[in-house]
């Protein structure tokens, strides 16, 4: 297989957040790495088809959410985590985020419909833009706009429950107020 | 008397803290993946590609 060296590379550089992609999908590490793969075989075998100077993450996206909609479709169901998507790779978060505030958002993100997650992640976390993220989702920016739009104010609304515990300036404060209080 | 210090209802300013929030935390759990950068896995098979070496038909599963 002939692939030019800098497609190769701009696929290589794709991978990271095409693996982060594909476990917000799948909600296992495992069978994103699979997708993954199958993405990347796929991708050469078509590679001709990729327009060179054209948006290879984009391309490679589209692949792979493609593969996943056909296979999901074969599948159908499996049990979803509990705990949320990304429950598997979970490890160091960032000491400014907690770890039970952090659970909950997973939760939280899915809860979500698999569309408007998908088109959160894409925007929110992938870094894609409106209009990319329909090409990849092969539907119009308004669609896309209106999606992120419903995550957002539905995750809030699902955060929110617990918000002023969990967002509140902080637990600790309110604990000792609290104490104070009797 | 003091008035029980509802948490602002004020819709917009709380709601902006949530939505950075939730921005902040996806990018988070994201970006964890993210962070491990290319598997072996997937280095070796677009490696593979450097070699000359033509795969057979049947190719070779080790």
């Amino acid at each position: 297989m002939n692939v030019d060296p800098a497609l190769r590379d701009q696929m290589l550089a794709a991978i990271p957040s095409l693996r982060a992609f594909a476990i917000s999908l799948s909600g296992n590490v495992d069978r994103a790495d699979d997708l993954v793969q199958e993405t990347i075989l796929r991708a050469l075998a078509n590679i001709h088809s990729f327009q060179p100077g054209t948006n290879m993450p984009a391309w490679l996206f589209t692949i792979l959410r493609n593969l996943f909609r056909s296979e999901y479709r074969k599948r159908r169901r499996e049990v979803e985590d509990a705990d949320g998507t990304f429950a598997e790779t979970l490890k160091s978060h960032p000491d400014q985020i907690g770890r039970v505030e952090f659970r909950e958002f997973r939760q939280a993100l899915a809860q979500l419909p698999a569309e408007q997650r998908e088109a959160l992640i894409l925007v929110g976390a992938s870094g894609f833009s409106y209009e990319e993220a329909a090409d990849i989702c092969e539907c119009a920016v308004g669609t896309i706009k209106s999606r992120v739009n419903r995550a957002r104010s539905r995750l809030a609304k699902l955060l929110a429950i617990d918000n002023v515990d969990e967002f509140g300036p902080d637990h600790a404060t309110r604990a000792v107020l609290m104490r104070h209080d009797t | 008397m003091q008035p029980d210090a509802p948490a602002p209802k004020n819709a917009s300013g709380l709601n902006r803290e949530i939505q950075a929030k939730i921005g902040q935390q996806l990018r988070a759990i994201y970006d964890d993946v993210v962070q491990e950068g290319v598997p072996d896995r997937f280095a070796d098979l677009l490696k593979q590609l450097d070699k000359p070496d033509k795969p057979s038909e049947e190719g070779r599963t080790e």
